[in-house]
């Protein structure tokens, strides 16, 4: 595999340099570190009955992907192979920015969610797991006797 | 001579101005070059590749099924929208480019042109 001058090692190292002035803006990080620049790149969303969230992680075999929720902490795991040629085939790898390689993404959930009301679809390339919120934190209207 | 060799239909309403950049893999071999495109989210019907003279335009915009009144709290995707334009060097054959997505990924395949392809040279001994 014939490889550009510039190896990917530059970029990397770019990358993880602004990765760092990025971080370094950061009001308050998670515990879990940070998540920015990453893959999967997540989105978060809610709704009064459930939590939504949507991990972009393009071309996986939905079975591979592991969802695990363990006492309000939802991991994402995976693995994407990388497309790239073997050493002994004669192509020239001109740009490699996709991310290859084994991915875990931990995400700390709401109390009032319902561990067992989980649901998890891959379409297009995003997982979208949802997380329903538990009966008894719905807001209620309580009646006047 | 420039030409426009449209490969799917224009989805209709792509063009505003922010866009993520997506992260691709070219890879060149003897017949021809091979663009992977990260698009996540994409669906074929927003898909818009077009090759016009020699610059090669990919747009996607993401089409999410979101429940009604979510309200995000956290988004890395803040941009439902991607592009990126490569300029396309002369032998390759645009006329012939064949695309595929699966799964959120782009796959091109850009052959290049019968008379570029390396041919090996006799050499004439005297």
């Amino acid at each position: 595999m014939y490889r550009s001058l510039f190896s990917r090692d530059l970029f990397a190292e770019l990358d993880r340099l602004q990765r760092e002035i990025q971080q370094s803006f950061e009001y308050s990080p998670s515990i879990r570190g940070f998540g920015r620049g990453t893959f999967p790149a997540l989105n978060v969303g809610g709704t009064p009955q459930s939590v939504e969230l949507y991990a972009f992680a393009p071309g996986l075999e939905p079975s591979s992907i592991e969802v695990n929720l363990d006492r309000g902490v939802l991991t994402i795991a995976g693995e994407r192979k990388p497309g790239l040629p073997g050493p002994d085939e004669k192509a020239a790898v001109h740009i490699n920015e996709r991310f290859a390689g084994r991915f875990r993404r931990v995400v700390t959930l709401p109390d009032d969610i319902d561990p067992n009301a989980v649901s998890a679809a891959y379409r297009d390339g995003v997982l979208h797991v949802s997380i329903k919120r538990l009966e008894s934190a719905q807001p209620r209207r309580i009646a006047i006797q | 001579m420039s030409e426009t060799t449209p490969i799917t239909k224009d989805a209709p309403g792509l063009r505003s101005d922010a866009a993520l950049l997506p992260p691709v893999d070219v890879i060149e071999d003897a017949t021809g070059i091979t663009l992977v495109a990260d698009l996540p989210g994409v669906p074929k019907d927003k898909l818009a590749l077009q090759v016009e003279a020699d610059t090669l335009t990919i747009e996607g915009e993401v089409g999410l099924a979101m429940p009604r009144g979510m309200e995000s709290t956290h988004a890395e995707v803040s941009v439902p929208r991607y592009r990126r334009v490569f300029t396309l060097s002369k032998e390759l054959d645009t006329g012939k480019v064949a695309a595929e997505l699966v799964n959120g990924v782009l796959r091109l395949r850009i052959p290049k042109a019968e008379h570029a392809q390396p041919r090996r040279i006799e050499v004439q001994v005297a």
